[in-house]
């Protein structure tokens, strides 16, 4: 049984006078990896950051696995969720940022178990024997004791998963994970999230990688210009682009 | 096949050229060696100083200046008003500085106004102002707000609603005017500096930590204020050290029990003013140098996983490895 996941409706979002997104609708379901492209400025990162409430939205609505993102719906009326509200509602997703964003001043054990010890108050050697599986799992159990700074931007990458996928999340977002990366160190990061998606987590990744996208992704969107362009499935908008923006921008980097 | 021809190849000679030389160098050490040595001469050969009074003895029976015990009390005093008013000038500083960031216009502008005013007032003033502060009111207590305007208002003749109160010139003499004086004025300057740590550190990680379903308050305490101290911590020895000074201005509070006031009742009595100047150097002198010793530590603990310090070493070091490492190397292909 499939359920959605994510569902975005009619969402807008300005910064000022400046329309970044203009009515962008979305369904993604459970299991689902959604790829999103587009040229830079077409509001695509802006819209990821909407689904976990780093953005508010200024119209529309966002939710995730069935819970409104960012308020609360009473009597017609929508409250706006406190902080702790909104910081629980992202406990359950994970975000992976083009500059990795780990903290410098943790080791990458360190790192991985900040979040699930702090926010979740869970058991310290639980959480440890959890963390070392996930680096482990996206191939550095030997970095444990490593301060980010110690390692290549593929291995922060890397890392940075980890620190997401600690909290157990129900969805990840990636925002460009590997445009930050030398070409040689993009493949270790593209192979660790086929690995998430083989095991069945829903993702939203904003990508260049028209590779990964046609090889892993179940749904793609294009967006140009703060509105959905094309939707659909990422092997038939590749090879068969419907709108001339598509086709102009595909051509470039393919 | 790059290995293949670099094998192949003879490495060459090392270079044996003659080092670059240095007469400038050896100028400057002679001329500073001349200054030094008649600097030497002149703290000896001149009585004036009266090193004896100092260190050994200055009048029968007691011990050197130095350490007597009034001066040793006041000694101890001017290190617990350093550490006392930097305690309060870090927390409140602290604190101001979350405030003047924080979305909440007026708390930021709350504390602009605390920052504007204890920057713009002279530290002396403010120390002399807070011991006689019990000019303005006899007592100092917690209590209700506006306690006989109320009673006024009901028709109770001298309604007191304080809970608990002091005579202000038992509370704000000496000690605790002067730690209050120092402090406070401190916060205001510590409130910059930490503005400055927090905002040095990236946007991205506060925002990593929220995405991770942080509060405000732990992205502050585990994730930005430990970066922010790389930052916070030079100028907060510097502060530090700048306090230990300071403190001598409380000796007109009046604060007895500190350092400056203790040698200058000596001066005083004794009609014997350079070698106790000359005393409260050495002591100030000691005390910055410990601190500056504590400060090093702190400031490689907070380096943790950046190493500014580290990497600027270690890059001297690569330089070296690389110009001696290919040294050895040849040597042993020869």
């Amino acid at each position: 049984m499939t359920s959605e996941m994510v569902r975005a409706d009619n969402v807008h979002k300005s910064f000022g006078s400046l329309e970044v997104l203009k009515g962008i609708d979305l369904v993604v379901n459970s299991g689902e990896v959604c790829c999103v492209l587009g040229p830079s400025g077409s509001g695509k990162s802006t819209f990821l950051r909407c689904i976990n409430h780093l953005e508010k939205i200024n119209a529309g609505r966002i939710t995730v696995d069935g819970d409104l993102i960012g308020y609360r719906e009473r009597g017609g009326k929508l409250h706006e969720l406190g902080e702790k509200d909104v910081a629980r509602q992202r406990r359950s997703i994970g975000m992976v940022f083009q500059r990795f964003n780990l903290f410098p001043h943790m080791t990458v054990l360190q790192n991985v178990m900040e979040a699930p010890c702090r926010v979740k108050s869970e058991n310290k050697a639980e959480v440890r024997d959890r963390a070392r599986a996930l680096l482990d799992r996206v191939g550095l159990s030997e970095k444990t004791e490593s301060y980010p700074g110690q390692l290549s931007g593929g291995q922060q990458q890397r890392v940075a998963i980890a620190r997401a996928l600690a909290m157990r999340p129900k969805l990840m977002l990636f925002d460009e994970p590997t445009s930050a990366l030398d070409p040689e160190l993009v493949g270790e990061v593209l192979d660790v999230m086929k690995d998430l998606a083989r095991d069945g987590m829903t993702m939203v990744v904003v990508t260049h990688e028209i590779g990964f996208a046609r090889e892993v992704g179940d749904k793609l969107i294009f967006m140009d210009g703060g509105v959905v362009v094309e939707e659909g499935a990422p092997r038939d908008v590749i090879a068969n682009p419907q709108h001339e923006r598509t086709r102009a921008f595909l051509s470039k980097v393919l | 096949m790059s290995d293949q021809t670099t094998t192949e190849r003879a490495r060459p000679e090392p270079i044996k050229a003659v080092p670059v030389r240095h007469p400038g160098r050896w100028v400057t050490i002679a001329v500073l060696a001349v200054l030094a040595a008649m600097f030497v001469h002149l703290l000896v050969t001149n009585d004036n100083f009266r090193w004896s009074f100092i260190f050994s003895s200055y009048e029968d029976g007691k011990r050197g200046v130095m350490f007597t015990g009034p001066v040793l009390e006041g000694l101890r005093g001017t290190l617990l008003l350093t550490v006392t008013s930097m305690a309060i000038g870090i927390g409140l500083g602290v604190v101001l500085a979350v405030m003047r960031l924080s979305p909440n216009k007026i708390l930021s502008s709350v504390a602009f106004v605390y920052t504007w005013f204890f920057r713009a007032v002279p530290r002396l003033i403010l120390a002399i102002l807070f011991g006689n502060l019990n000019i303005l009111w006899s007592r100092v207590g917690f209590g209700l707000p506006f306690d006989k305007q109320i009673g006024d208002l009901f028709g109770i003749d001298n309604f007191n609603g304080q809970f608990y109160s002091i005579r202000a010139a038992d509370l704000l003499a000496g000690f605790v005017a002067g730690m209050l004086a120092l402090g406070l004025s401190e916060a205001a300057y510590m409130a910059e500096i930490v503005r400055a740590g927090l905002q040095s550190v990236d946007q991205g990680q506060s925002e990593a930590a929220v995405a991770l379903g942080m509060s405000r308050f732990q992205v502050l305490r585990r994730i930005v204020l430990p970066q922010a101290m790389r930052v916070i911590v030079p100028p907060t020895g510097n502060e530090t050290i700048a306090m230990v000074k300071d403190t001598s201005l409380v000796a007109y509070v009046p604060v007895a029990g500190e350092l400056w006031f203790q040698l200058n009742a000596v001066s005083a009595r004794t009609f014997v003013v350079f070698p106790v100047l000359v005393a409260a150097v050495i002591w100030y002198l000691i005390i910055c140098t410990v601190l500056m010793i504590g400060q090093f530590f702190l400031e490689r603990h907070y380096g943790k996983g950046y190493g500014a310090v580290g990497k600027a070493k270690q890059r001297l070091r690569d330089i070296e490895v690389e110009q001696g490492g290919r040294i050895v190397d040849s040597r042993e292909g020869s």
